[in-house]
Protein backbone atom coordinates (compact mmCIF):
# COMPACT_ATOMS: atom_id res chain seq x y z
CA UNK A 1 0.00 0.00 0.00
CA UNK A 2 1.46 3.47 -0.81
CA UNK A 3 2.13 5.49 2.14
CA UNK A 4 0.75 9.16 1.24
CA UNK A 5 1.88 11.00 4.41
CA UNK A 6 3.15 13.86 2.13
CA UNK A 7 -0.36 14.22 0.90
CA UNK A 8 -2.08 15.16 3.82
CA UNK A 9 -4.62 11.80 3.92
CA UNK A 10 -4.04 9.33 6.76
CA UNK A 11 -4.42 5.93 5.90
CA UNK A 12 -5.84 3.95 7.96
CA UNK A 13 -3.95 0.32 9.86
CA UNK A 14 -6.52 -0.41 12.48
CA UNK A 15 -10.24 -0.24 12.66
CA UNK A 16 -12.18 -1.54 15.90
CA UNK A 17 -16.01 -1.52 14.79
CA UNK A 18 -18.44 -1.65 18.20
CA UNK A 19 -16.34 -4.96 19.52
CA UNK A 20 -17.25 -6.44 22.58
CA UNK A 21 -15.30 -8.82 23.89
CA UNK A 22 -16.49 -11.98 26.47
CA UNK A 23 -14.45 -14.45 28.82
CA UNK A 24 -16.52 -17.72 29.55
CA UNK A 25 -14.81 -18.81 32.76
CA UNK A 26 -15.68 -22.42 33.67
CA UNK A 27 -16.08 -23.10 37.64
CA UNK A 28 -16.79 -19.45 38.89
CA UNK A 29 -19.66 -19.80 39.63
CA UNK A 30 -19.89 -19.88 43.79
CA UNK A 31 -22.47 -22.35 45.09
CA UNK A 32 -24.56 -25.15 43.05
CA UNK A 33 -20.90 -26.44 42.75
CA UNK A 34 -21.83 -29.66 43.96
CA UNK A 35 -21.90 -32.70 41.15
CA UNK A 36 -25.28 -33.27 41.20
CA UNK A 37 -25.91 -30.02 40.45
CA UNK A 38 -23.23 -30.19 37.79
CA UNK A 39 -24.85 -33.07 36.06
CA UNK A 40 -28.26 -31.92 36.12
CA UNK A 41 -27.09 -28.85 34.26
CA UNK A 42 -25.64 -31.03 31.50
CA UNK A 43 -28.13 -33.33 31.02
CA UNK A 44 -30.97 -30.35 30.74
CA UNK A 45 -28.28 -28.71 28.13
CA UNK A 46 -28.89 -25.43 30.12
CA UNK A 47 -27.11 -22.57 27.82
CA UNK A 48 -24.21 -22.28 30.55
CA UNK A 49 -23.42 -24.77 33.01
CA UNK A 50 -21.24 -23.83 35.78
CA UNK A 51 -20.14 -20.57 33.44
CA UNK A 52 -19.59 -17.16 34.57
CA UNK A 53 -19.52 -14.88 31.76
CA UNK A 54 -17.28 -11.39 32.03
CA UNK A 55 -17.59 -8.85 29.77
CA UNK A 56 -14.24 -7.31 29.06
CA UNK A 57 -14.61 -4.97 26.43
CA UNK A 58 -18.19 -3.22 25.74
CA UNK A 59 -18.42 -1.72 22.37
CA UNK A 60 -14.85 -0.19 21.94
CA UNK A 61 -14.49 1.91 18.45
CA UNK A 62 -11.66 3.68 17.02
CA UNK A 63 -9.39 4.31 14.20
CA UNK A 64 -5.57 3.93 14.10
CA UNK A 65 -3.21 5.65 11.73
CA UNK A 66 -0.30 4.83 9.96
CA UNK A 67 2.48 6.34 12.12
CA UNK A 68 0.91 6.54 14.88
CA UNK A 69 2.09 5.98 18.86
CA UNK A 70 -1.21 5.28 20.55
CA UNK A 71 -0.87 4.47 24.40
CA UNK A 72 -3.56 2.34 26.51
CA UNK A 73 -4.61 3.58 29.95
CA UNK A 74 -6.73 3.20 32.45
CA UNK A 75 -6.73 1.20 35.97
CA UNK A 76 -6.41 -2.62 36.18
CA UNK A 77 -8.91 -4.89 35.11
CA UNK A 78 -10.24 -1.94 32.69
CA UNK A 79 -10.03 -4.46 29.50
CA UNK A 80 -6.42 -2.85 27.99
CA UNK A 81 -4.93 -6.26 27.22
CA UNK A 82 -7.92 -7.62 25.95
CA UNK A 83 -8.22 -5.18 24.02
CA UNK A 84 -4.58 -5.92 22.43
CA UNK A 85 -5.23 -8.89 22.11
CA UNK A 86 -8.66 -8.71 20.29
CA UNK A 87 -6.50 -6.52 17.45
CA UNK A 88 -3.84 -9.02 17.16
CA UNK A 89 -6.67 -11.21 16.39
CA UNK A 90 -5.91 -13.40 19.10
CA UNK A 91 -9.19 -13.14 21.32
CA UNK A 92 -12.24 -13.19 18.82
CA UNK A 93 -14.41 -10.67 20.10
CA UNK A 94 -17.94 -11.49 20.91
CA UNK A 95 -19.57 -9.24 18.21
CA UNK A 96 -18.00 -6.42 16.24
CA UNK A 97 -15.11 -6.74 13.91
CA UNK A 98 -11.03 -5.64 14.07
CA UNK A 99 -9.75 -4.38 10.32
CA UNK A 100 -6.11 -4.37 10.46
CA UNK A 101 -3.62 -4.07 7.90
CA UNK A 102 -1.45 -6.84 7.69
CA UNK A 103 -0.66 -8.92 10.74
CA UNK A 104 -0.24 -7.16 14.13
CA UNK A 105 1.44 -8.53 16.85
CA UNK A 106 2.16 -8.56 19.74
CA UNK A 107 5.52 -8.15 21.97
CA UNK A 108 6.06 -11.34 24.00
CA UNK A 109 6.99 -14.91 23.63
CA UNK A 110 7.19 -15.81 26.57
CA UNK A 111 4.54 -18.59 26.59
CA UNK A 112 6.72 -20.34 23.57
CA UNK A 113 9.79 -20.66 25.73
CA UNK A 114 10.42 -23.49 28.22
CA UNK A 115 12.25 -22.98 31.74
CA UNK A 116 13.98 -26.80 31.17
CA UNK A 117 15.59 -25.63 28.10
CA UNK A 118 18.58 -23.86 27.85
CA UNK A 119 18.47 -19.98 26.59
CA UNK A 120 20.61 -21.05 23.62
CA UNK A 121 17.73 -23.19 22.39
CA UNK A 122 14.68 -20.81 24.13
CA UNK A 123 16.22 -18.32 21.35
CA UNK A 124 15.80 -20.39 18.42
CA UNK A 125 12.08 -21.51 19.69
CA UNK A 126 11.14 -18.09 20.45
CA UNK A 127 12.09 -17.25 16.75
CA UNK A 128 10.47 -19.82 15.18
CA UNK A 129 7.28 -19.48 17.19
CA UNK A 130 6.92 -15.96 16.21
CA UNK A 131 7.33 -17.09 12.85
CA UNK A 132 10.83 -15.80 12.08
CA UNK A 133 12.90 -18.66 9.49
CA UNK A 134 15.76 -20.44 10.76
CA UNK A 135 18.35 -18.53 8.52
CA UNK A 136 16.84 -15.08 10.09
CA UNK A 137 17.56 -16.56 13.59
CA UNK A 138 21.03 -17.73 12.87
CA UNK A 139 21.90 -14.14 11.57
CA UNK A 140 19.82 -12.27 14.52
CA UNK A 141 21.27 -14.87 17.10
CA UNK A 142 24.39 -13.02 18.17
CA UNK A 143 22.30 -9.97 18.36
CA UNK A 144 19.81 -11.16 20.63
CA UNK A 145 22.03 -12.61 23.14
CA UNK A 146 24.40 -9.76 23.52
CA UNK A 147 21.33 -7.64 23.85
CA UNK A 148 19.66 -9.21 26.45
CA UNK A 149 23.72 -9.06 28.18
CA UNK A 150 22.97 -12.63 29.37
CA UNK A 151 26.73 -13.39 28.85
CA UNK A 152 28.21 -10.48 30.44
CA UNK A 153 28.20 -12.62 34.06
CA UNK A 154 29.80 -15.93 32.27
CA UNK A 155 28.43 -18.27 30.14
CA UNK A 156 24.72 -18.24 31.12
CA UNK A 157 23.11 -18.82 27.78
CA UNK A 158 24.02 -22.40 27.45
CA UNK A 159 22.35 -22.74 30.99
CA UNK A 160 18.51 -23.94 31.72
CA UNK A 161 16.24 -21.10 31.70
CA UNK A 162 15.33 -22.22 35.36
CA UNK A 163 18.77 -21.14 36.92
CA UNK A 164 18.37 -18.00 35.46
CA UNK A 165 17.27 -15.02 38.06
CA UNK A 166 14.28 -13.43 36.96
CA UNK A 167 15.79 -10.35 35.76
CA UNK A 168 17.91 -12.38 33.36
CA UNK A 169 14.92 -14.44 32.21
CA UNK A 170 12.63 -11.12 31.63
CA UNK A 171 15.61 -9.48 29.48
CA UNK A 172 15.93 -12.91 27.42
CA UNK A 173 12.46 -12.70 26.76
CA UNK A 174 12.21 -8.95 26.00
CA UNK A 175 15.58 -9.70 23.70
CA UNK A 176 13.96 -12.52 21.60
CA UNK A 177 10.57 -10.86 21.30
CA UNK A 178 12.02 -7.23 20.43
CA UNK A 179 13.97 -9.64 17.49
CA UNK A 180 11.50 -9.19 14.96
CA UNK A 181 10.10 -6.37 13.11
CA UNK A 182 6.34 -5.64 12.48
CA UNK A 183 3.96 -4.06 10.54
CA UNK A 184 1.40 -2.90 13.84
CA UNK A 185 3.35 -3.61 17.05
CA UNK A 186 1.35 -3.56 20.98
CA UNK A 187 3.57 -3.58 23.81
CA UNK A 188 2.10 -4.59 26.72
CA UNK A 189 4.28 -3.48 29.84
CA UNK A 190 7.07 -4.14 28.50
CA UNK A 191 9.01 -1.44 29.79
CA UNK A 192 8.95 -2.61 33.31
CA UNK A 193 11.73 -5.37 32.95
CA UNK A 194 15.40 -5.42 34.69
CA UNK A 195 18.00 -2.99 36.23
CA UNK A 196 18.05 0.80 35.03
CA UNK A 197 20.56 0.28 32.44
CA UNK A 198 18.66 -2.53 30.62
CA UNK A 199 15.51 -0.20 30.76
CA UNK A 200 17.15 2.57 29.13
CA UNK A 201 18.21 -0.22 26.21
CA UNK A 202 14.42 -1.54 25.59
CA UNK A 203 13.46 2.29 25.78
CA UNK A 204 16.29 2.67 22.70
CA UNK A 205 15.00 -0.55 21.08
CA UNK A 206 11.66 0.47 21.30
CA UNK A 207 12.29 3.55 19.33
CA UNK A 208 13.74 1.64 16.90
CA UNK A 209 10.74 -0.48 16.05
CA UNK A 210 8.51 2.20 16.28
CA UNK A 211 10.70 4.07 13.14
CA UNK A 212 9.75 0.20 11.05
CA UNK A 213 6.55 -0.17 12.58
CA UNK A 214 3.52 1.40 10.88
CA UNK A 215 1.79 1.80 14.05
CA UNK A 216 2.30 1.26 17.51
CA UNK A 217 -0.02 0.30 20.78
CA UNK A 218 1.40 0.30 24.00
CA UNK A 219 0.02 -0.36 27.17
CA UNK A 220 1.63 1.30 30.46
CA UNK A 221 0.57 2.79 33.80
CA UNK A 222 3.73 4.68 33.65
CA UNK A 223 2.11 7.93 32.95
CA UNK A 224 5.58 9.29 32.09
CA UNK A 225 6.63 6.15 29.41
CA UNK A 226 3.24 6.61 27.81
CA UNK A 227 3.47 11.04 27.56
CA UNK A 228 7.65 10.30 25.97
CA UNK A 229 6.65 7.53 23.49
CA UNK A 230 2.73 8.33 22.34
CA UNK A 231 1.03 10.99 20.81
CA UNK A 232 -2.24 9.49 21.07
CA UNK A 233 -4.20 8.17 24.11
CA UNK A 234 -6.83 5.98 24.65
CA UNK A 235 -8.51 5.45 27.68
CA UNK A 236 -10.19 2.33 28.29
CA UNK A 237 -12.46 2.10 32.01
CA UNK A 238 -14.19 -1.03 32.98
CA UNK A 239 -14.59 -2.20 29.33
CA UNK A 240 -15.60 1.54 27.61
CA UNK A 241 -13.06 4.00 25.78
CA UNK A 242 -13.98 6.84 27.93
CA UNK A 243 -11.59 9.46 26.27
CA UNK A 244 -9.88 9.07 22.72
CA UNK A 245 -7.32 12.22 21.83
CA UNK A 246 -4.11 14.03 22.48
CA UNK A 247 -1.55 12.72 24.80
CA UNK A 248 -1.76 15.79 26.94
CA UNK A 249 -5.62 16.09 27.05
CA UNK A 250 -6.35 12.63 27.89
CA UNK A 251 -3.77 11.91 30.62
CA UNK A 252 -4.22 15.38 33.02
CA UNK A 253 -7.88 13.95 32.88
CA UNK A 254 -6.93 10.39 33.76
CA UNK A 255 -4.48 11.99 36.48
CA UNK A 256 -8.16 14.11 37.79
CA UNK A 257 -10.15 10.92 37.85
CA UNK A 258 -7.66 8.87 39.72
CA UNK A 259 -7.01 11.53 42.35
CA UNK A 260 -3.07 12.35 41.60
CA UNK B 1 -9.01 14.43 17.71
CA UNK B 2 -8.50 17.63 15.77
CA UNK B 3 -7.72 15.81 12.50
CA UNK B 4 -7.91 17.66 8.85
CA UNK B 5 -11.18 17.32 6.87
CA UNK B 6 -10.63 14.13 4.78
CA UNK B 7 -12.66 12.54 2.53
CA UNK B 8 -12.85 9.33 4.59
CA UNK B 9 -15.08 11.47 7.06
CA UNK B 10 -18.59 9.88 5.90
CA UNK B 11 -17.59 6.52 5.96
CA UNK B 12 -18.73 3.43 7.83
CA UNK B 13 -15.64 1.40 9.40
CA UNK B 14 -16.50 -1.38 7.03
CA UNK B 15 -16.49 0.71 4.12
CA UNK B 16 -13.21 2.43 5.34
CA UNK B 17 -11.75 -0.83 5.83
CA UNK B 18 -12.35 -1.93 2.65
CA UNK B 19 -11.62 1.06 0.75
CA UNK B 20 -7.58 0.76 2.66
CA UNK B 21 -7.74 -3.36 1.63
CA UNK B 22 -7.78 -3.76 5.37
CA UNK B 23 -8.79 -7.36 6.44
CA UNK B 24 -10.97 -8.89 9.29
CA UNK B 25 -8.29 -9.56 12.09
CA UNK B 26 -8.58 -13.14 12.85
CA UNK B 27 -10.66 -14.27 10.55
CA UNK B 28 -10.43 -17.95 9.39
CA UNK B 29 -8.00 -18.94 6.14
CA UNK B 30 -9.36 -20.85 3.45
CA UNK B 31 -7.97 -24.65 3.85
CA UNK B 32 -5.42 -24.49 0.97
CA UNK B 33 -4.04 -21.17 2.47
CA UNK B 34 -4.19 -22.73 5.88
CA UNK B 35 -2.77 -25.95 4.23
CA UNK B 36 0.37 -23.29 3.13
CA UNK B 37 0.58 -21.40 6.47
CA UNK B 38 1.00 -24.62 8.55
CA UNK B 39 3.87 -25.90 5.96
CA UNK B 40 5.67 -22.58 6.17
CA UNK B 41 5.39 -23.42 10.33
CA UNK B 42 7.51 -26.69 10.29
CA UNK B 43 10.10 -25.75 11.50
CA UNK B 44 8.45 -24.57 14.31
CA UNK B 45 6.63 -28.02 14.70
CA UNK B 46 9.75 -29.59 14.79
CA UNK B 47 10.96 -27.78 16.92
CA UNK B 48 8.50 -27.43 19.64
CA UNK B 49 8.26 -31.60 19.21
CA UNK B 50 11.99 -31.23 20.01
CA UNK B 51 11.80 -29.15 23.11
CA UNK B 52 8.62 -30.53 24.52
CA UNK B 53 10.59 -34.37 24.28
CA UNK B 54 14.34 -33.21 26.04
CA UNK B 55 12.25 -30.93 28.47
CA UNK B 56 10.15 -33.70 29.98
CA UNK B 57 13.55 -35.60 31.21
CA UNK B 58 15.91 -32.34 31.90
CA UNK B 59 15.67 -32.23 35.83
CA UNK B 60 16.36 -36.04 36.25
CA UNK B 61 19.43 -37.39 36.68
CA UNK B 62 19.75 -39.96 34.48
CA UNK B 63 18.70 -37.18 31.69
CA UNK B 64 18.09 -38.17 28.36
CA UNK B 65 18.59 -41.78 28.90
CA UNK B 66 14.81 -42.14 30.63
CA UNK B 67 13.74 -41.88 26.80
CA UNK B 68 15.18 -45.72 26.51
CA UNK B 69 14.87 -46.90 30.66
CA UNK B 70 10.74 -45.53 30.44
CA UNK B 71 9.14 -47.92 27.36
CA UNK B 72 12.20 -50.76 28.71
CA UNK B 73 10.38 -50.93 32.24
CA UNK B 74 6.63 -50.60 30.62
CA UNK B 75 7.73 -53.50 28.76
CA UNK B 76 9.06 -55.46 31.91
CA UNK B 77 6.10 -54.70 33.66
CA UNK B 78 3.76 -56.29 31.21
CA UNK B 79 5.71 -59.26 30.76
CA UNK B 80 5.75 -59.42 34.20
CA UNK B 81 1.77 -59.49 34.52
CA UNK B 82 0.92 -60.98 31.41
CA UNK B 83 3.31 -63.15 30.44
CA UNK B 84 4.41 -64.55 33.81
CA UNK B 85 1.48 -64.40 35.64
CA UNK B 86 -1.52 -64.27 33.53
CA UNK B 87 -0.21 -66.55 30.99
CA UNK B 88 -2.12 -64.49 28.11
CA UNK B 89 0.55 -66.45 25.78
CA UNK B 90 -2.24 -69.27 24.82
CA UNK B 91 -0.71 -70.77 22.23
CA UNK B 92 2.31 -68.74 21.40
CA UNK B 93 5.74 -69.71 21.60
CA UNK B 94 7.81 -67.37 24.30
CA UNK B 95 9.89 -66.37 21.15
CA UNK B 96 7.04 -64.92 19.70
CA UNK B 97 4.90 -63.73 22.96
CA UNK B 98 7.54 -61.67 24.53
CA UNK B 99 8.17 -59.52 21.33
CA UNK B 100 4.51 -59.66 20.33
CA UNK B 101 3.29 -57.78 23.67
CA UNK B 102 5.98 -55.47 23.91
CA UNK B 103 5.35 -54.68 19.92
CA UNK B 104 2.02 -54.46 21.32
CA UNK B 105 2.43 -51.73 24.17
CA UNK B 106 4.38 -49.53 22.40
CA UNK B 107 2.62 -49.26 19.13
CA UNK B 108 -0.39 -48.41 21.35
CA UNK B 109 1.17 -46.15 23.45
CA UNK B 110 2.23 -44.22 20.31
CA UNK B 111 -1.32 -43.65 19.73
CA UNK B 112 -2.97 -43.28 23.08
CA UNK B 113 -0.37 -40.40 24.49
CA UNK B 114 -0.95 -38.69 20.70
CA UNK B 115 -4.58 -39.01 21.80
CA UNK B 116 -4.09 -37.42 25.45
CA UNK B 117 -1.69 -34.63 24.09
CA UNK B 118 -4.43 -34.10 21.45
CA UNK B 119 -6.56 -33.13 24.59
CA UNK B 120 -4.87 -30.80 25.84
CA UNK B 121 -2.60 -29.56 22.91
CA UNK B 122 -5.36 -25.87 22.83
CA UNK B 123 -6.53 -26.09 26.30
CA UNK B 124 -2.77 -26.70 28.28
CA UNK B 125 -1.03 -23.96 25.50
CA UNK B 126 -3.97 -20.97 26.21
CA UNK B 127 -1.26 -18.60 26.68
CA UNK B 128 0.76 -19.57 23.84
CA UNK B 129 -2.72 -19.21 21.27
CA UNK B 130 -3.26 -15.92 22.94
CA UNK B 131 -0.03 -14.47 22.58
CA UNK B 132 1.50 -15.76 19.14
CA UNK B 133 0.23 -15.95 15.97
CA UNK B 134 0.71 -19.45 13.72
CA UNK B 135 -2.50 -21.97 12.41
CA UNK B 136 -3.47 -23.47 15.49
CA UNK B 137 -3.09 -27.30 13.93
CA UNK B 138 0.19 -26.77 14.76
CA UNK B 139 -0.06 -27.60 18.21
CA UNK B 140 -1.33 -30.85 17.99
CA UNK B 141 0.62 -32.22 15.20
CA UNK B 142 3.95 -31.25 17.04
CA UNK B 143 2.12 -33.26 19.81
CA UNK B 144 1.52 -35.98 18.08
CA UNK B 145 5.15 -35.57 16.23
CA UNK B 146 6.93 -35.39 19.89
CA UNK B 147 5.25 -38.91 20.75
CA UNK B 148 6.59 -40.28 17.11
CA UNK B 149 9.86 -39.63 18.05
CA UNK B 150 9.24 -41.16 21.69
CA UNK B 151 8.38 -43.80 19.47
CA UNK B 152 11.28 -44.34 17.85
CA UNK B 153 13.78 -44.72 21.00
CA UNK B 154 11.26 -47.39 22.11
CA UNK B 155 12.11 -48.60 18.77
CA UNK B 156 15.30 -49.56 20.04
CA UNK B 157 14.15 -51.32 23.26
CA UNK B 158 12.00 -53.13 20.62
CA UNK B 159 14.99 -54.50 18.32
CA UNK B 160 16.79 -55.48 21.02
CA UNK B 161 14.31 -57.28 22.73
CA UNK B 162 13.13 -58.41 19.20
CA UNK B 163 16.79 -60.00 18.48
CA UNK B 164 17.40 -61.43 21.79
CA UNK B 165 14.03 -63.35 20.72
CA UNK B 166 15.60 -64.91 17.43
CA UNK B 167 14.07 -62.43 15.38
CA UNK B 168 16.78 -60.73 13.30
CA UNK B 169 16.90 -57.92 11.10
CA UNK B 170 15.76 -58.93 7.73
CA UNK B 171 14.31 -57.45 4.73
CA UNK B 172 10.63 -57.61 6.34
CA UNK B 173 12.01 -54.75 9.11
CA UNK B 174 11.53 -52.53 6.05
CA UNK B 175 8.04 -52.54 6.74
CA UNK B 176 8.28 -50.44 9.52
CA UNK B 177 8.28 -47.17 7.89
CA UNK B 178 5.43 -47.59 5.86
CA UNK B 179 3.48 -48.75 9.05
CA UNK B 180 5.21 -45.79 11.53
CA UNK B 181 3.85 -42.96 8.45
CA UNK B 182 0.15 -44.79 7.88
CA UNK B 183 0.04 -44.59 12.18
CA UNK B 184 1.37 -41.66 12.42
CA UNK B 185 -1.19 -39.97 10.34
CA UNK B 186 -3.77 -41.16 11.86
CA UNK B 187 -2.12 -40.44 15.19
CA UNK B 188 -2.44 -36.83 14.25
CA UNK B 189 -6.08 -36.93 12.61
CA UNK B 190 -7.25 -37.99 15.76
CA UNK B 191 -4.96 -35.88 17.95
CA UNK B 192 -6.63 -32.74 15.65
CA UNK B 193 -10.36 -33.62 16.41
CA UNK B 194 -9.64 -34.11 20.13
CA UNK B 195 -7.98 -30.93 20.30
CA UNK B 196 -10.97 -29.20 18.84
CA UNK B 197 -12.84 -31.19 21.47
CA UNK B 198 -10.75 -30.58 24.21
CA UNK B 199 -10.41 -26.99 23.44
CA UNK B 200 -14.61 -26.80 24.26
CA UNK B 201 -14.63 -29.29 26.78
CA UNK B 202 -11.38 -29.76 28.77
CA UNK B 203 -13.13 -31.93 30.78
CA UNK B 204 -12.30 -34.76 28.57
CA UNK B 205 -8.62 -34.50 29.56
CA UNK B 206 -10.47 -36.83 32.75
CA UNK B 207 -12.52 -39.06 30.89
CA UNK B 208 -10.12 -40.18 27.77
CA UNK B 209 -7.56 -42.62 30.32
CA UNK B 210 -10.37 -44.42 30.78
CA UNK B 211 -11.71 -44.40 27.06
CA UNK B 212 -8.05 -45.33 25.71
CA UNK B 213 -7.86 -48.06 28.17
CA UNK B 214 -11.03 -49.67 27.28
CA UNK B 215 -10.11 -49.20 23.56
CA UNK B 216 -6.40 -50.82 24.66
CA UNK B 217 -8.35 -53.99 26.14
CA UNK B 218 -10.09 -54.53 23.39
CA UNK B 219 -7.36 -54.34 20.32
CA UNK B 220 -5.60 -57.28 21.36
CA UNK B 221 -2.04 -55.52 22.74
CA UNK B 222 -1.53 -58.24 24.99
CA UNK B 223 -3.10 -61.51 23.38
CA UNK B 224 -4.26 -61.85 19.98
CA UNK B 225 -7.94 -61.19 19.25
CA UNK B 226 -8.87 -64.41 17.04
CA UNK B 227 -7.59 -67.05 20.10
CA UNK B 228 -8.99 -65.42 22.65
CA UNK B 229 -12.50 -65.02 20.83
CA UNK B 230 -12.33 -68.21 19.27
CA UNK B 231 -15.14 -69.51 21.03
CA UNK B 232 -17.66 -66.28 20.37
CA UNK B 233 -19.11 -65.50 16.95
CA UNK B 234 -16.77 -64.10 14.77
CA UNK B 235 -18.35 -61.01 13.88
CA UNK B 236 -16.81 -59.68 17.02
CA UNK B 237 -13.40 -60.86 16.39
CA UNK B 238 -13.84 -59.08 13.07
CA UNK B 239 -14.45 -55.86 14.43
CA UNK B 240 -11.73 -55.77 16.90
CA UNK B 241 -9.15 -56.58 14.39
CA UNK B 242 -10.16 -54.20 12.32
CA UNK B 243 -10.18 -51.60 14.66
CA UNK B 244 -7.18 -49.34 13.59
CA UNK B 245 -5.13 -49.67 16.88
CA UNK B 246 -5.16 -53.09 16.29
CA UNK B 247 -4.31 -53.01 12.50
CA UNK B 248 -1.30 -50.87 12.93
CA UNK B 249 -0.22 -53.07 15.89
CA UNK B 250 -0.31 -56.97 13.76
CA UNK B 251 1.42 -54.97 10.87
CA UNK B 252 4.21 -53.98 12.87
CA UNK B 253 4.23 -57.31 14.73
CA UNK B 254 4.45 -58.68 11.10
CA UNK B 255 6.80 -56.56 9.86
CA UNK B 256 9.13 -57.79 13.04
CA UNK B 257 8.64 -60.96 14.76
CA UNK B 258 9.83 -64.24 12.73
CA UNK B 259 6.96 -66.47 13.93
CA UNK B 260 4.57 -64.34 13.22
CA UNK B 261 3.21 -64.88 9.60
CA UNK B 262 0.94 -63.15 7.69
CA UNK B 263 -1.92 -66.13 8.71
CA UNK B 264 -2.40 -63.61 11.73
CA UNK B 265 -3.28 -60.87 9.84
CA UNK B 266 -6.62 -59.95 8.07
CA UNK B 267 -7.65 -59.83 5.13
CA UNK B 268 -6.62 -56.13 2.84
CA UNK B 269 -4.63 -55.24 5.91
CA UNK B 270 -2.62 -52.45 4.08
CA UNK B 271 -5.93 -50.67 2.01
CA UNK B 272 -7.64 -51.16 5.63
CA UNK B 273 -4.52 -49.11 7.51
CA UNK B 274 -4.07 -46.30 4.31
CA UNK B 275 -7.45 -46.05 4.74
CA UNK B 276 -7.53 -45.74 8.30
CA UNK B 277 -4.93 -42.89 7.95
CA UNK B 278 -6.26 -40.82 5.09
CA UNK B 279 -9.85 -41.28 6.45
CA UNK B 280 -8.67 -39.67 9.96
CA UNK B 281 -6.10 -37.34 9.13
CA UNK B 282 -8.04 -35.18 6.61
CA UNK B 283 -11.25 -35.92 8.23
CA UNK B 284 -9.06 -34.59 11.23
CA UNK B 285 -7.90 -31.39 9.91
CA UNK B 286 -10.37 -30.00 8.31
CA UNK B 287 -12.52 -30.50 11.17
CA UNK B 288 -9.57 -29.01 13.59
CA UNK B 289 -9.79 -25.88 10.79
CA UNK B 290 -13.22 -25.25 10.87
CA UNK B 291 -13.03 -23.85 14.45
CA UNK B 292 -9.57 -21.92 13.59
CA UNK B 293 -11.01 -18.39 14.65
CA UNK B 294 -12.20 -19.72 17.74
CA UNK B 295 -9.48 -21.25 19.60
CA UNK B 296 -8.36 -19.41 22.50
CA UNK B 297 -11.44 -17.44 23.47
CA UNK B 298 -12.86 -16.84 26.57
Amino acid sequence: MADDKSTGTRVPTVIADEVHIVYRVNGGKTGKGSATAALSRIIRRSESPGVRKVHAVRGVSFTAYRGEAIGLIGSNGSGKSTLLRAIAGLLPPESGKVYTDGQPSLLGVNAALMNDLTGERNVILGGLAMGMSREQIRERYQEIVDFSGINEKGDFITLPMRTYSSGMAARLRFSIAAAKDHDVLMIDEALATGDRKFQKRSEARIRELRKEAGTVFLVSHNNKSIRDTCDRVLWLERGELRMDGPTDEVIKEYEKFTGK
Amino acid sequence: MTAPPSPDDGLSPAELAAKYGLSVSGARPGLAEYVRQLWGRRHFILAFSQAKLTAQYSQAKLGQLWQVATPLLNALVYFLIFGLILKADRGMSREVYVPFLVTGVFVFTFTQNSVMAGVRAISGNLGLVRALHFPRASLPVSFSLQQLQQLLFSMVVLFVVAMSCGSYPQLSWLLIVPVLTLQFLFNSGLALVMARLGSRTPDLAQLMPFVMRTWMYASGVMFSIPVMLKDHPGWIADILQWNPAAIYMDLMRFALIDGYGSENLPPHVWAVALGWAVLVAAGGFVYFWKAEERYGRG
